[in-house]
């Protein structure tokens, strides 16, 4: 029972991570009608906005401490950062621990100004284009943005941890009647999963109890006709396209203490987001949601040994075989709109 | 009337390319011209850096890289020379090699095999290099050792830990001079006995691939051998990333040992996450619950931060060591780029100089010759103390380094701390060791 609720818990977890980016991916198709293998990209470019503003709050001065010698034999620079010089020793150490949360603020603003250049600036060159043109534009675009966060941090994952209130377990177990540390997870992984729950059902408000969010599921719904009656889509789609890489941006910046950042973790999520778009249906917001938390869990539990023990290799393909048996049973996904991509 | 479908042009093309396809063997073989693969003619001679600069090993791939383009410098006689000053050997005057300047081209390997024999075969065939060095990772050293066999050149293994590099897989063009998981579980084996005694629940994480499944054989056998029990050996995919789904069973499984069978960014990642699921504030069958990483870089803990602190593991070299050849090395190395060298990049340096050496003795580049001087080769002065390599398996044998997560690092670079130095007749083995076993050296070949 313990090894369920954990598989349980783990699969939520990974399926939040699935769920946000999927939801951004069919956003974008949904409104634009583009499929944006960059979409992984911008969970990256998240991701290392947290870096950075952790890099920034550690930026420090030198002082020289003859009494310690580096490892050449040189008297040793000591590095203090300005904040704790600035703030009080106390303070500066405090936010400095705080720079993943403080990173969703900056993460805001940034990705919606990234979402909207990449779409005014490339995307929109492409909108008429077949949907081969898009993916080949758009991974082209992720391997770039990938090979520039190498060219600035290097190859190797950064570690990013989580403020230290939020380090360490929940006793899951003993909320659940059960043995007091029967079931421990780590914190972090509950506020992300917690965090994830809050941004989707964000979006999913916006989308059904604003003006603005109605005139968008009407453009979903029939681009031309909104069009006719005098509303400017192209703009709402425009903000629609901001709105998903900042909703990517702020998955990538929670996830940081769970995986630390490296160039590529882009395109590790990419494929697997984009199987989670299928087998939710193209274009379904809340299918992607249903689906990023179902092929999540199903992959936790996959990787069992009691399951592998069974099927070898299982883990590394749970999913690709649950997208299979979807697309052949219901090839429009499990909850896909009539008409979307089979013109 | 019939249309002939041939032009004078299409002949031509045609012709030209199976020619080219016809000569290739002839190419490759060489013999025919010189007696051996890409014989140097001018006042030149190239060598070949294959090494990860994008993927799970790239960190170590590039500091290898920097410690390759010094190794040439110092053949050339540019810089301070290095090890070149400490060498037991006195034969590079750093004039270059048999009075030819060395140059160099790299490659990426991606650490993916059929990259990097895609590469070293680019290096070998387009570029004429006569020794390929490097390779992160042992799936792709022992990928690049074969070939190199094939082709007629010398390999010089870089990061590679895999018992099959010099065991089932061993190729008598290919040398090593790191250390290997035999070799960590012998060093590693009375350290853990002294620090967790002899009764532990061991359950490994291991990379899936030969150097994951080499290690895993090797740190298992030595462990049991003190007493321990092995619960589970999971298997786990290359670049995983999240490992959190391998990580939760370990809690209730009864262990009270996570044996992590992971380098580089995997190692990073499944480290960091199984303390953030509590396993080292743990307590299981009345002990603490204790984490090893059998194979340790300095470039692994630096991304592991603090969670590496009271880790046991093991490495073939590291800056720290007191002797002549580290501290010229590390000074050379680390005024040039800032920052001390890792263990990867201080092998390839020494193999670089190794191979340099081993010309020079045979007075000649012919890869039999190189082999032979290299063969039953003693040394010392490159950081490892008195080392060989042994001719009948191309292996190195010297010091082995048990390190520990330091549990007060001053700065960036000592975040481990050595523990011991295990003596090199405690890692030593018999060349038909069973972990060894299979596989043929094979003959050198010159590319006759």
């Amino acid at each position: 029972m313990d090894a369920f609720i954990l598989q349980i818990l783990n699969g939520l977890d990974k399926g939040s991570a699935y769920a946000l980016i999927a939801l951004g991916l069919t956003l974008i198709f949904g409104t634009l009608g583009v499929v944006n293998f960059a979409h992984g990209a911008l969970f990256l470019i998240g991701a290392f906005c947290a870096v950075t503003v952790q890099k920034i709050l550690g930026i420090s001065f030198e002082t020289i401490d003859p009494t310690q010698t580096d490892f050449l034999g040189n008297p040793l620079k000591v590095a203090t950062p300005y904040v704790e010089k600035w703030l009080g020793t106390d303070m500066g150490m405090a936010i400095q621990d705080w720079s993943v949360p403080l990173a969703i603020i900056v993460v805001i603003p940034v990705m919606f100004f990234l979402g909207w250049v990449m779409e005014r600036g490339l995307i929109k060159h492409f909108y008429s284009r077949p949907h081969a043109d898009q993916i080949l534009v758009t991974f082209g675009l992720a391997i770039v943005i990938g090979e520039i966060i190498k060219a600035f941090y290097g190859a190797n994952p950064i570690q990013t941890p989580a403020p230290s209130t939020f380090i360490g377990t929940v006793d899951v177990g003993a909320w659940l009647g059960m043995d007091p540390g029967s079931v421990a997870y780590p914190t972090w992984r509950l506020v992300y999963f917690a965090f994830s729950a809050v941004i989707i059902a964000g979006v999913f408000a916006f989308l059904q109890f604003t003006t603005f969010g109605m005139v968008v599921r009407a453009g979903m719904a029939d681009r031309e006709t909104v069009g006719l009656l005098g509303i400017d889509i192209d703009k709402r789609f425009t903000f629609m396209f901001g709105l998903a890489a900042a909703v990517a941006g702020m998955a990538g910046v929670m996830y940081t203490p769970i995986l630390s950042p490296h160039y590529n973790l882009g395109m590790d999520f990419l494929v697997l987001s984009f199987v989670v778009v299928v087998v939710g249906g193209m274009g379904s917001l809340p299918g992607a949601v249903l689906a990023g938390f179902m092929l999540g869990i199903l992959q936790s539990f996959a990787s069992m040994n009691e399951v592998k023990a069974l099927i070898p290799g299982i883990d590394q393909i749970i999913i690709y075989i649950v997208a299979i048996v979807i697309l052949l049973t219901r090839p429009r996904g499990l909850m896909g709109r009539k008409g979307v991509m089979e013109e | 009337m019939s249309k002939s479908n041939f032009s004078r042009r299409g002949v031509l093309k045609t012709g030209a390319i199976a020619g080219a396809g016809l000569a290739l063997p002839t190419y490759l073989s060489a013999a025919s011209h010189t007696g051996y693969t890409n014989a140097p003619t001018g006042s030149t001679v190239k060598f070949g850096f294959n090494v990860p600069q994008t993927g799970p090993y790239a960190e170590e791939g590039l500091d290898e890289l920097r410690a390759q383009e010094l190794a040439v410098e110092h053949i050339n006689g540019m810089g301070d020379g290095g090890l070149l000053n400490t060498f037991s050997e006195k034969n590079l005057q750093g004039d270059g090699i048999l009075g030819k300047k060395v140059e160099f081209v790299t490659g990426d390997t991606q650490t993916k095999s059929d990259v990097a024999r895609a590469s070293a075969q680019s290096m070998i065939q387009k570029d004429g290099c006569v020794m390929i060095n490097g390779g992160s990772s042992s799936g792709v050293a022992i990928a690049v050792q074969g070939l190199c066999q094939d082709a007629g050149v010398i390999f010089m293994a870089g990061l590679t830990h895999s018992n099959d590099t010099t065991g089932k897989d061993k190729k008598a063009n290919g040398f090593r001079h790191f250390f290997n998981g035999y070799m960590s579980g012998a060093a590693l084996g009375p350290v853990l006995e002294k620090e967790y005694g002899n009764e532990r629940q061991a359950y490994h994480l291991t990379a899936d691939y030969t150097w994951g499944w080499t290690q895993q054989e090797s740190i298992a056998a030595s462990t049991e051998a003190l007493g321990w029990t092995t619960t589970q050996n999971v298997l786990t995919p290359v670049g995983a990333g999240d490992f959190s789904s391998y990580i939760a069973p370990i809690l209730n499984s009864g262990a009270d040992t996570l044996i992590l069978n992971h380098y580089g960014g995997d190692m990073v990642n499944s480290l960091t996450q199984a303390i953030q699921f509590g396993l080292k504030d743990k307590q299981v069958n009345g002990k603490d619950f204790t984490i090893i990483v059998p194979l340790y870089s300095e470039l692994m803990a630096a991304g592991a931060g603090s969670n590496i602190q009271g880790v046991f593991g093991s490495m073939n070299w590291n800056w720290q060591l007191q002797d002549a050849g580290t501290k010229a090395f590390t000074k050379s190395f680390g005024e040039k780029y800032g920052f001390p060298p890792s263990g990867a990049a201080h092998t390839c340096y020494v193999q670089t100089l190794l191979y340099a050496d081993a010309v020079t003795r045979a007075g000649t580049f012919n890869p039999c010759g190189v082999a032979e001087a290299l063969e039953d080769f003693d040394f010392d002065g490159m950081g490892n103390g008195p080392t060989s390599y042994r001719g009948s398996d191309h292996q190195c044998f010297k010091d082995v380094l048990v390190m520990k997560g330091a549990d007060n690092p001053t700065n960036a670079f000592d975040t481990l701390e050595i523990v011991e130095v295990t003596p090199r007749a405690q890692v030593e083995y018999p060349v038909d060791h069973p972990m060894f076993a299979g596989g043929d050296l094979g003959a050198c070949n010159p590319g006759a």
